[in-house]
């Protein structure tokens, strides 16, 4: 367990496919309970993550950005699997459509569950377009 | 040999035409089938993580939840029969559907009554023509089957699952859930599965922790129940994602398989029919010279008598 060093490592999975996956030296989602970053020998965890930015920072000092919906994250031995059914790099997004996505969300109605939900979406996605940038 | 010529030759080339047809669909499915096998195993890596996570809880709490507890005096099932939505693919269709009818009997034959939830044309098209009523039905991706058709099916089959009897929202609560599709073994053998998918049993220990290590105790944010809450319709979905993905691989498979034995069973008629035409043109050709050399001796015949 601990000789493991002082390395996670990380896979982010999306329902129909392995999103990203590599070794890290830190982690930082957002759960329901709010932001949580995760270093290498964190206690095992298991937690729901709500829509929003992950960010990955690999062991070369670079920093990985990614929207996912709302999923799972789950920490043991330093794995670490983000699960949600949508998962994108922030290079894999196109900020026009996610823009465009947003309004279209934000003029669907307010009171509509599945326009909140798409609105949130939009802006995590277009949160980690920036972050990324 | 009632046909002329002509119409054997029409034939031939009604046949040969039929033949492009299966040639052409025979090789999409091929290319195909490699996609969805990839499609497949890229839905791995999900599967499996959720899986252990489910288990992780499984193992590491005590916690009950509404969709692992078993009823304790089942009346209603649902079943989930997933089909395709084009036909061409050999017994495909009907083989899940004499499975499905297997089990709707036993089921029936354990005092359930029986819901049915179909996936594909194909089924919606059986049950419609012999007027048994279905509940829903999802059509048109049975061959290239997304993640949003899955969770939409997951879902409604959870709300079912979930709904009390006798409610008002006018969702008849059903106490199982049954899947019946066709497991993907390998490109020759395809083969029709019932599984039970609700209650939930989990399959503890997927991945057994190593003897002397100690078990990693979880913590739970925000708590356990809730934790459970959103991951167990998630597995439920990645399951029947699954199931989807298996039978849209099995399903271009058979198309693969029917299609070539069509591409062959017209080539054998294609050299069938060439042969009689063959044989039909030597025989009119014998027949004109029979009658044209019958002509000239009965001319010569005749004037021979003249002279």
């Amino acid at each position: 367990m601990a000789d493991s060093g002082k390395v996670l490592h990380v896979e982010l999975v999306a329902a129909d496919r392995l999103v990203w996956s590599g070794e890290a030296t830190m982690v930082i989602a957002r759960t329901t309970e709010g932001d949580l970053g995760i270093l290498p020998n964190h206690s095992p965890l298991l937690s729901s993550i709500v829509e929003g930015v992950v960010d990955v920072q690999t062991a070369e000092g670079e920093t990985w950005v990614a929207a996912v919906d709302a999923g799972f994250l789950s920490v043991a031995d330093n794995r670490v699997s983000i699960l949600a059914e949508r998962a994108e790099m922030s290079h894999e997004i196109d900020l026009e459509k996610a823009r465009h996505e947003l309004e279209r969300a934000q003029q669907a109605g307010e009171n509509d569950d599945q326009a909140q939900e798409a609105v949130r979406r939009a802006e995590a996605r277009i949160r980690a377009v920036e972050r990324a940038n | 040999m009632a046909l002329s010529v002509r119409e054997y030759r029409a034939r031939i080339k009604s046949t040969e035409s039929m033949k492009k047809i299966t040639r052409a669909m025979e090789l999409i499915a091929a290319s195909r089938i490699i996609k969805a096998q990839q499609r497949a195993q890229a839905a791995a890596p999900y599967a499996r993580e959720l899986t252990r996570a489910v288990s992780a809880v499984a193992t590491f709490s005590n916690v009950d939840h509404a969709l692992t507890t078993e009823p304790e005096n089942p009346q209603r099932a649902a079943i989930l029969v997933v089909t395709s939505d084009r036909g061409l693919a050999g017994a495909y269709s009907s083989s899940v559907l004499k499975e499905a009818e297997r089990l709707v009997e036993k089921l029936k034959g354990e005092g359930k009554d029986v819901d049915l939830y179909i996936s594909g044309r194909k089924g919606e098209a059986y049950y419609k023509f012999r007027q048994r009523p279905i509940v829903e039905a999802w059509t048109g991706s049975s061959d290239q089957p997304t993640y949003d058709v899955a969770a939409d099916i997951g879902a409604r089959l959870i709300e079912a699952f979930l709904a009390e009897e006798g409610n008002e929202a006018g969702v008849a609560g059903v106490d199982e859930v049954h899947v019946v599709y066709t497991r993907f073994r390998s490109m020759l053998s395809q083969e029709p599965t019932a599984v039970r998918l609700l209650p939930l049993e989990v399959v503890e220990g997927t991945e057994a922790p190593s003897q002397g290590d100690v078990l990693p105790l979880y913590e739970f944010e925000p708590s356990p129940q809730e934790v459970l809450d959103s991951l167990l319709p998630r597995y439920v979905q990645s399951r029947i994602f699954f199931a989807l993905l298996q039978a849209a691989a099995s399903e271009l498979a058979a198309r693969q398989k029917a299609m070539k034995s069509a591409t062959d069973n017209a080539d054998e008629l294609i050299k069938k029919y060439t042969r009689i035409a063959n044989q039909a043109r030597q025989a009119g050709i014998t027949q004109e010279i029979s009658e044209i050399v019958g002509g000239v001796n009965a001319l010569a015949d005749a004037n021979a008598s003249q002279d």
